[in-house]
């Protein structure tokens, strides 16, 4: 782990005092930092909160919002909750992860640029079906507003490269 | 500013109103999750923008000394979700909807300067009759609003607009007026039930928290809301944060704490953000901390963020996240009350219940007793979504009928006709109307749907219309459930896992009637055996739709047929000669050239090729391709 890395690292557990009991919210804030909990850093907050790897790792592996893989610059998270599921989501997953190349157990792009994922219920159920690309919910999709997103979403990353 | 005691309080308060009505008017923008993503905030910084372009006075905020502006605000959630980005202007009661960036200047234009409303923003029913002021509306008319009283009506972001409105006055009683035990007694008086599913007696809970003698005791709000399609805890913390502040607080006092956790699941950003807003403010304002008001009274609150497993909605799950632990239920007894938050008795109700706790201890026990039927007093929140013409959140007189909440209140159904409503998640059921059942004018209150094997739940109602299958919804939920079951007990990690394989078969064509017992059987086992309530409840759906809808399960494994028409494996593509033209783009937009034909003659589709993609039907300008 390089130096600069593991200040922030210090950073975030000093902010939590050290506490073994805020060991979510410090992973939390190393994936807000990283998108997703690189495992050397796991390692390293396990004997700085002096717990043992295995707990850190079983309580990284419980939480669906953790990820022990890098993700893509884009994660689109499409909600699959009751209320988009019977306003018709599934076609709409099924047009991001063909349009991409995607699947439930491959959800990243070779070229680390798009993560596809399910998520459960956003609470925005006035706009279903919805989906979220970094957290930015998108409202009422539908298969084509999915090509033009992910055509948008290409040209945005083209133009900043 | 400190407020130090209960006289600064009411002098503060005082001054709050006198600012508040200085503002000659109003302009709320619902802030909630809905209409964020539907572009509100544009809306709001296009106003804000706007009156300082023109020198019209405008506060964003609630002003120490009284002078006469327009206020500005963000609002929490009005419930009217469809028809978001919401704006109302006060003292009118206007609503706006659909609001668009460009509407701003016709608005300031002529609503704030001129006091015209502007009828193509105002909402207007199926039949086109228009309503200028909300509260006219039929989906807000037939809406009796207790724990949401504030929601969509003053600054969610402001403890001064929350104490102008009567905020903190049940705290005041609270620590001076009443002794702890009093405060139990009102509680478990009102009949008050845990509004987070289970419909437990909160004075109850109360009291057995009350009697531990244990020191140090915690106080928790679960917002865990993991239901999907369910919203009313998220709309309450972000748009009235203080009010589950100010019922936990009370919480604390009747039964002796002095610290506090609210467990926010973590796909609710904006609401973690509002209650750690809202914790800033009531511990710079006196609220929170040491001495409260001067009464001698301490409380803390801390905010605890999920990350994504509806089993910690689970109470001793829930507890061990806070502890920073694997999610996992426990066997109980002993029970939170007694060994809860890190191993000490604790208080643990849910988002809408402590909503409820201030109105009560303000206007009595005896005046919540006259809103719902004998034992289930008081209202519920529904969130109200799926095939509804007004999806959105409502707050309702417990003992409403279906009916009045679907069709009056909800618009009817959109796209079909009624068929069923998923009531209490995955671990509720569905009411429904059948030639057999008809569920529309059953109350919904704890007992009555207990009866019929639903439950409350948190409060998602989702509506289902004729073209939903009852098998598919079914198979949805124990997918659900048998993604969340944490593994702990073997019944809920094996058997929903079992119950899931079954219905993956039916809705393939593959099941048999010997699978329908199967099923029963296997749900028998699972709601007895598991370990805790998410356990217990994950068959529900499955059972419910057994008992009401086993002819749609019957022509799956039988006929092989979906009567709904959504199961694809059991359905064909055809093309309607009648309508073809011939003009062969669905042949050329098909991947495996099912499709064959001759131009300006109608096309035939082999459905031994057929992939059932459905592009020859997304394709078809003329409607010819047909599901059958």
């Amino acid at each position: 782990m390089q130096k600069e890395e593991q200040s922030k690292l210090e950073a975030i557990l000093a902010e939590h005092n050290y506490d073994p009991s805020s060991v979510i919210a410090i992973m939390q804030a190393i994936q807000g930092e990283y998108r997703y909990l690189p495992e050397e850093m796991l390692s390293y907050v396990a004997k700085r909160l002096k717990v043992s790897e295995a707990k850190i790792y079983g309580v990284a592996t419980f939480y669906e919002n953790f990820s022990l893989e890098a993700k893509g610059k884009y994660v689109i998270k499409v909600c699959d909750g009751t209320a988009c599921h019977v306003r018709k989501s599934v076609p709409i997953l099924e047009e991001f992860r063909t349009l991409l190349n995607v699947s439930e157990g491959n959800p990243t792009t070779p070229d680390m640029l798009f993560t596809v994922e399910t998520v459960s219920c956003l609470g925005a159920c006035g706009l279903a079906p919805v989906c979220t690309v970094n957290d930015h919910v998108h409202p009422s999709m539908t298969p084509e507003k999915v090509r033009e997103l992910i055509a948008e979403l290409k040209e945005e990353a083209a133009h900043e490269n | 500013m400190k407020i130090k005691t209960r006289a600064e309080l009411e002098a503060a308060r005082k001054s709050y109103q006198e600012s508040l009505a200085s503002q000659k008017k109003q302009i709320l923008i619902c802030g909630g999750t809905g209409c964020v993503a539907g572009g509100s905030l544009n809306i709001y910084n296009r106003l804000q923008q706007l009156m300082e372009e023109r020198n019209i006075p405008c506060s964003v905020k609630l002003e120490e000394e009284p002078h006469e502006t327009v206020g500005l605000k963000k609002s929490g959630c009005h419930g009217f979700c469809e028809m978001g980005p919401l704006l109302r202007i006060e003292p009118m009661g206007w609503l706006y909807i659909h609001v668009k960036v460009e509407d701003c200047e016709e608005i300031l234009e002529k609503s704030i300067l001129q006091d015209q409303v502007i009828e193509r923003l105002v909402y207007r029913d199926a039949e086109g009759v228009p309503y200028e002021r909300q509260e006219d509306i039929p989906f807000y008319k037939q809406q009796t609003r207790v724990a949401l009283e504030h929601c969509g009506h003053i600054n969610a972001e402001s403890i001064k607009e929350y104490i102008a409105t009567g905020g903190y006055t049940a705290l005041a009683k609270a620590l001076f007026d009443m002794e702890p035990q009093e405060i139990v007694d009102e509680i478990s008086d009102s009949c008050l039930r845990g509004r987070g599913g289970g419909g437990f007696p909160t004075g109850r809970k109360w009291a057995q928290v009350r009697a531990q003698e244990e020191p140090v005791k915690y106080v928790v709000c679960n917002g865990d809301e993991g239901d999907p399609g369910a919203f009313m805890d998220r709309s309450m913390m972000e748009g009235d944060p203080h009010r589950v502040i100010e019922g936990m607080m009370i919480a604390a006092i009747a039964t002796g704490s002095h610290e506090g956790y609210i467990y926010v699941r973590a796909e609710y950003p904006l609401a973690v953000a509002r209650l750690s807003e809202a914790i800033r403010q009531a511990e710079k304002y006196g609220i929170l901390g040491e001495n409260i008001l001067g009464s001698g009274f301490d409380f803390r609150l801390h905010i605890s963020q999920g990350a994504g497993a509806f089993v910690c909605g689970e109470g001793s799950a829930l507890t061990a996240s806070i502890e920073g632990n694997r999610g996992m239920p426990r066997v109980k007894p002993p029970r939170t009350a007694e060994k809860g938050l890190f191993g000490k008795p604790t208080v643990l109700n849910n988002v809408e219940t402590y909503c409820n706790v201030p109105s009560i201890l303000v206007r009595g026990a005896s005046w919540y007793k006259t809103i719902g039927p004998e034992n289930n007093h008081g209202t519920k929140a529904f969130a109200l979504t799926g095939n509804v013409n007004n999806t959105g959140l409502i707050e309702v007189p417990m003992g409403t009928t279906l009916r009045e909440v679907i069709f009056n209140i909800g618009g009817g159904v959109k796209g079909g006709e009624f068929k069923a409503v998923q009531i209490g998640g995955p671990s509720g059921g569905c009411l429904c109307q059948t030639a057999e059942e008809d569920h529309l004018d059953m109350h919904l209150d704890f007992d009555s749907l207990k009866k019929v094997g639903a439950m409350i739940g948190s409060g998602g109602l989702v509506v289902m219309n004729d073209k939903s299958c009852m098998v598919e919804v079914a198979r949805f939920f124990m997918n659900f459930t048998q993604n969340e079951s944490c593994g702990k007990c073997i019944p809920c990690r094996e058997g929903t896992k079992r119950m899931l394989e079954i219905l993956n078969k039916i809705v393939e064509g593959k099941g048999s009637m010997e699978d329908l017992e199967l099923l029963e059987e296997l749900a028998d086992t699972i709601s007895q055996t598991s370990l805790c309530g998410l356990g217990k409840s994950a068959p529900n759906p499955v059972l419910s739709t057994l008992k009401y809808f086993r002819d749609e399960y019957i022509a799956h494994v039988v006929d092989k047929k979906c009567p709904a028409g959504q199961c694809k494996a059991l359905l064909s593509y055809q093309i309607d000669p009648e309508l073809c033209r011939g003009c062969s783009k669905c042949a050329r937009q098909c991947p495996v050239n099912a499709i064959s034909g001759e131009i300006k003659k109608p096309f035939v589709i082999d459905n031994e090729k057929c992939i059932k993609c459905g592009a020859c039907m997304e394709g078809c300008k003329f409607g010819a391709v047909k599901l059958g």
